[in-house]
């Protein structure tokens, strides 16, 4: 996906300039299982403003859906162990009572799902799943949340939407699945929303389209929207900032500009090198980062990335890798800063 | 050089391609509609539930009144359409009258399992874990003992009669429904609606009201329906060893064991009884054989 360069630099200073929203700090998400415990998190911190937009990239089991799950208690309570502090629109979420939680979930921070395939109840119509929902956290009427249940697709821009609410999930394109389920997920005026790769099963057509909902949406109803994602162009497309995971761990933070630009943490570099461009460079071979990420159920001690870095040194192996300042928002989790 | 000028595509009428598409039920009548098998006897079966019901109106004679002279009368012997019994009862009468309590011996088991065994399924699926284990492996116990011999170990514990047999047939049907119903809920659990449902604030009661049940319904509605007919043979089988029914009740089991002694003299009245309990329980079969596949709409 190609990169409005010209954007870049203005989005960074219109966003985040209101209340924090989002306060994670030291966020560790463990899972039990029969190898013991699987350490998918490790002292993640995230802060974000109203209105602000943060990109978690990473590949394959970095942590980052995890990350997101965590934010609204979602991953599973009896095999998780969950430490760190979780402050999301005022609330402790990690103290919150059970139904006080579910009021949470969807009401103040609601999430939209990689596949709007699967996250969609295949026997029931569109329209009364989401007014199912309506009338779950606001009382109100069948009729009343129906009403509202239309005034969302026409927000999401569904075409004939009157018709559109009684079809059922199957009926629909995936694009079009993946508007439903954006206006399943804002149907109680959330403040937060987590998007986990919403547009990652969608044709790379029907993603711009999204990624542009996505942004507009955000843009006019103030929402604050933590976009996970493994592609760097989508990062670049919705974000104001980036924030580059790897093993659990936030490697690299800051402004979109700053970080795909001034990159410094080796991974982040090895993923920038990853792109393919376009048809610029047919006929060679894409760069690749070698080897695999680590195990997490036995991390060993250091730099988790250290067994792949391009530029280790010794020390990378025994000392955890400090924190850097790069700039005013530009940080990063590596040895080579000091 | 005109390339290439792309006509403007037709409009399609996507509203309407909408709005025709057929719900769920819609789909499933029209398949069974087809399906010539399952509506005969689906037919078949209304009959005898019909018959059952409307009994006082149809049967031609009093199903309780003896008669010691005319006893164990050929079928079509005049004002006997399907002759008499071992005391001189009309047969036909006695078999439409029969059909109320085999249908009821047979049905209210499914029913009481239906409701407990899938309450006990569901709960297991969705709660997972230690809840989980504790529900399946009591129902693995059940599933030690082969069912015919279960059901008579708990009626003859009981004591004879209708109720006992009905509980004793509940109990064994139990097993087999909670665990097709915890199939299934472990299945749905882990799909991705149910955490979106999750996400959007919905409790456990209400993901299991709305999205678990919604699943688990048809199919363990299915799978009790094939087990009617298995029930409705236990429920005659016991009522043919003394455990259910007691006489002069008209019920097909125990008919067909007091009409045991009258096989060398009359075998084509002493069988019918037993051709009633094969026909019903064998629409029973079909009809859900059919029900499956037109509900399976992947297939």
């Amino acid at each position: 996906m190609r990169m409005p360069t010209t954007e870049l630099a203005e989005r960074s200073v219109m966003a985040g300039d209101g209340a924090t929203m989002v306060d994670v700090s030291g966020l560790n998400v463990g899972f039990k299982n029969a190898k013991g415990l699987v350490r998918a998190v490790n002292g993640v911190d995230l802060q974000l403003k109203r209105g602000e937009v943060l990109a978690l990239l990473g590949e394959s089991g970095s942590g980052k859906s995890v990350t997101l799950r965590a934010l609204i208690r979602l991953n599973p309570e009896h095999k998780s162990i969950v430490s760190g502090r979780i402050v999301v629109a005022g609330t402790d979420v990690t103290t919150l009572a059970p139904e006080a939680m579910q009021d949470f979930r969807g009401g103040v921070a609601s999430m939209i799902f990689q596949d709007p395939g699967l996250a969609l109840d295949p026997v029931y119509r569109v329209g009364d799943q989401i007014a199912e929902t309506v009338m779950r956290h606001k009382k109100v009427s069948r009729q009343e949340a129906r009403k509202r249940a239309l005034e969302l697709f026409e927000r999401v821009r569904i075409p004939s939407p009157e018709r559109r609410l009684d079809a059922y999930p199957h009926e629909l394109s995936g694009g079009m699945r993946q508007r439903a389920m954006i206006a399943l997920s804002l149907s109680c005026d959330p403040q937060v929303l987590l998007a986990d790769e919403p547009t990652t099963a969608l044709d790379a057509t029907v993603q711009i389209q999204i990624l542009l909902l996505l942004r507009e949406l955000q843009r006019d109803l103030g929402l604050t929207v933590i976009f996970v994602t493994h592609d760097i162009g989508v990062a670049v497309e919705v974000a104001d900032r980036i924030a580059v995971m790897y093993a659990g761990r936030i490697v690299e933070t800051g402004p979109v500009a700053e970080v795909i630009r001034g990159a410094r943490h080796p991974y982040t570099l090895g993923l920038l090198a990853t792109r393919a461009h376009g048809g610029r460079l047919q006929g060679r071979r894409l760069r690749t980062i070698p080897g695999n990420p680590p195990d997490l159920a036995s991390l060993p001690p250091g730099c988790p990335f250290a067994p792949r870095c391009s530029s280790v040194e010794a020390r990378c192996r025994e000392i955890e890798p400090p924190l850097v300042e790069l700039g005013p928002a530009h940080r990063m989790r590596c040895v080579l800063g000091t | 050089m005109n390339l290439h000028t792309p006509a403007p595509p037709p409009p399609i009428d996507i509203a309407q391609t909408v709005a025709n598409s057929p719900g769920y039920w819609t789909t499933v009548g029209q398949r069974l509609l087809r399906d010539k098998v399952t509506l005969f006897f689906g037919a078949v079966l209304l009959l005898i539930v019909l018959m059952a019901i409307f009994a006082p109106l149809i049967a031609p004679a009093d199903p309780y009144k003896t008669n010691i002279i005319r006893r164990l009368k050929e079928i079509g012997f005049p004002g006997h359409p399907l002759g008499t019994d071992q005391t001189g009862r009309d047969m036909l009468s006695r078999l439409i009258y029969g059909g109320r309590l085999s249908l009821f011996m047979g049905v209210m088991p499914v029913i009481n399992a239906l409701i407990i065994g899938g309450m006990l399924g569901v709960i297991a699926g969705y709660m997972g874990g230690a809840v989980n284990s504790a529900i399946m492996r009591t129902m693995d116990i059940f599933y030690a003992f082969p069912s015919v011999l279960l059901a008579i170990a708990i009626s003859g514990a009981l004591g004879a009669g209708i109720g006992n047999a009905i509980l004793s047939l509940s109990i064994v049907f139990i097993p087999p429904i909670a665990r097709v119903a915890e199939t299934i809920t472990t299945q749905v659990r882990n799909l991705d609606y149910v955490e979106a449902a999750r996400a959007s604030g919905a409790s456990s009661l209400r993901i299991i009201r709305i999205h678990v049940l919604s699943n688990v319904l048809g199919a363990i509605f299915v799978y009790a329906t094939s087990l009617v007919s298995v029930s409705i043979i236990l429920a005659s089988g016991l009522s043919f060893l003394g455990l259910g029914t007691k006489p002069p009740e008209p019920e097909w089991g125990l008919m067909l064991n007091e009409l045991r002694q009258a096989i060398y003299v009359n075998p084509y009245v002493a069988a019918l009884p037993g051709v009633m309990i094969f026909m019903t329980s064998l629409s029973f079969n079909l009809l859900s054989d059919g029900l499956r596949s037109a509900m399976d709409l992947k297939s």
